[in-house]
């Protein structure tokens, strides 16, 4: 392994958690303007032009808010189970390819930080990995509020994790790849999400509820749990959760982008491969759009019909599309 | 030595220390945390051994869903944030005969022919999933036992399903 390849990785590395660590600063902003936009409000304007500034206020202001552990609560735990909750979301990102190859000074870089051949799996691993700090949130805060909502979550993301799993075999099977760059290359002339129109709708639904995003936010359900696992956390701590959910949010978009729309394919992106880079940002930010709208429009879902919903209709939905899209690609000898 | 040694050291020596942690750790909660470190440090040994799927595979199943359950029932015991007494009284001698075990064990490995086998390097269009995939369904490679594994499971569901299932006119 030379150096070069070495400082290749860091940097990439580097780019993808400051772009992620950015997109979640613009995302609370893109979705307070939006949300007050639908609610016929014209939203936070006054930090710099057009509010631009916003996100930088909020960090400073949580910089300075008093930092609060309860006297019952497991110290160590209830440190540690922020840092959790972030770390999956930064790494999960890390198999997504965001272009192909591009030249910089004569050597040939590539515009994804790795390509492995399980990176699917990859994506699911990490993904329920991250229902851990949420648990251990609500576990060490040792307030039955918060105890409440790690239960909850660990139900909900336990259980469409498995309408989420379901839902990635269908482009797998389509782009006969576990690799993420190879399913991309599959779309280059059709996009999945037309072959594939329930397992779209399974991801979508699914990785609602993986994040904890309106209508699945039973989690932090404000009038029956006060804020759910993240109930008795302030300042920073508190910051951290908050960007994790919205990490997620970009990275679930950032994957179902590249699963069922194409990922950074479009028009002439074969001549100027910087496209791809705007492609993908284009394709997230109409993600994030339809994400805020739905939390603007639809009121939350009560928990038993969420269990019915994951167990009764998603999960045998998704079977069902598995064992049709496989019948069809044997048929049609993919 | 080089890189990939220091790392199966390190990840080797950070799986031992949290296994024990696991076992000597005062709360519940606690204990299965370390074993999510310890299962974290499987996961990295495949790693280095260039079995990526495997790797993978751990994260999802042991850590993902099997100690997830693990940590839902400790939260919803009754006593989770109690410290209980921190080792039983057999605790040393259950030790003496892991080490017994562990010693007889190396000694076995030490001598066995295989171990002075070099590790074979593997090309780059080696791809062991599509091997293992084929294999899971091939007659001649592994469709048996995997099909009996899953009706092992699928009694076990069943059997779940028949414990939770509420009976009408028994009462509650």
């Amino acid at each position: 392994m030379d150096a070069g390849l070495f400082w290749e990785w860091v940097i990439k590395s580097l780019i993808i958690v400051l772009m992620l660590t950015a997109g979640f600063a613009y995302a609370t902003l893109y979705e307070r303007r939006v949300i007050a936009r639908i609610q016929v409000r014209i939203g936070p304007n006054r930090a710099g032009p057009f509010g631009l500034l916003q996100p930088v206020a909020d960090g400073i202001k949580l910089i300075f808010k008093e930092e609060l552990t309860p006297a019952g609560a497991d110290k160590v735990l209830f440190f540690l189970a922020p840092i959790i909750t972030v770390l999956p979301s930064l790494v999960i990102t890390a198999v997504v390819p965001w272009g192909d190859t591009v030249v910089i000074g004569g050597r040939v870089i590539r515009l994804y930080l790795t390509d492995i051949n399980v990176g699917i799996l990859y994506i699911l691993a990490v993904a329920s990995i991250s229902v851990y700090g949420i648990v251990l949130a609500g576990w060490a805060s040792n307030n039955k509020y918060a105890l409440l909502g790690g239960l909850r979550s660990t139900a909900q993301m336990i259980s469409y994790e498995l309408a989420l799993g379901l839902s990635f075999v269908g482009p797998i099977l389509l782009a006969g790849s576990l690799s993420l760059m190879d399913i991309i290359n599959a779309q280059k002339h059709l996009w999945f999400v037309v072959l594939q129109p329930a397992a779209f709708l399974l991801y979508f639904l699914a990785s609602l509820a993986e994040v904890n995003r309106a209508p699945f936010d039973m989690p932090e359900a404000e009038q029956e749990l006060t804020a759910g696992y993240h109930a008795e956390y302030s300042g920073m701590k508190f910051a951290l959760f908050f960007m994790a959910e919205y990490i997620k949010m970009i990275a679930v978009a950032m994957i179902g982008a590249s699963l069922f729309l194409g990922g950074f394919m479009g028009p002439f992106v074969d001549r100027f491969p910087w496209l791809g880079p705007v492609y993908l940002f284009l394709k997230v930010a109409v993600w994030l759009f339809v994400m805020i709208w739905l939390r603007a429009t639809l009121p939350r879902i009560r928990y038993d019909r969420l269990m019915q919903l994951g167990w009764k209709v998603m999960f045998p939905l998704g079977l069902l599309n598995a064992v049709v899209t496989a019948f069809v690609v044997v048929l049609v000898g993919g | 030595m080089s890189a990939l040694q220091w790392v199966f050291i390190i990840a080797s020596l950070i799986t031992v220390g949290a296994a024990v942690m696991m076992v000597a750790s005062h709360r519940m909660m606690h204990a299965a945390l370390w074993l999510a470190v310890a299962l974290l440090g499987v996961a990295v040994i495949f790693v280095t051994l260039e079995a990526s799927f495997f790797a993978v595979v751990q994260l999802l199943v042991y850590i993902g869903a099997i100690l997830i359950l693990i940590v839902f029932a400790i939260m919803l015991t009754q006593r989770s944030t109690e410290a209980g007494s921190r080792l039983n009284s057999l605790a040393w001698g259950a030790a003496g005969v892991a080490g017994v075990i562990w010693t007889a064990l190396t000694y076995v490995f030490i001598r066995w022919v295989v171990s002075g086998t070099p590790m074979q390097e593997l090309g780059a269009s080696f791809d062991d999933v599509v091997l293992l995939g084929k294999a899971l369904v091939d007659a001649e490679g592994f469709a048996v036992p995997f099909e009996v594994a899953s009706v092992l499971l699928l009694a076990a569901l069943i059997g779940a399903v028949y414990i939770a299932f509420e009976r009408k006119g028994e009462g509650s």
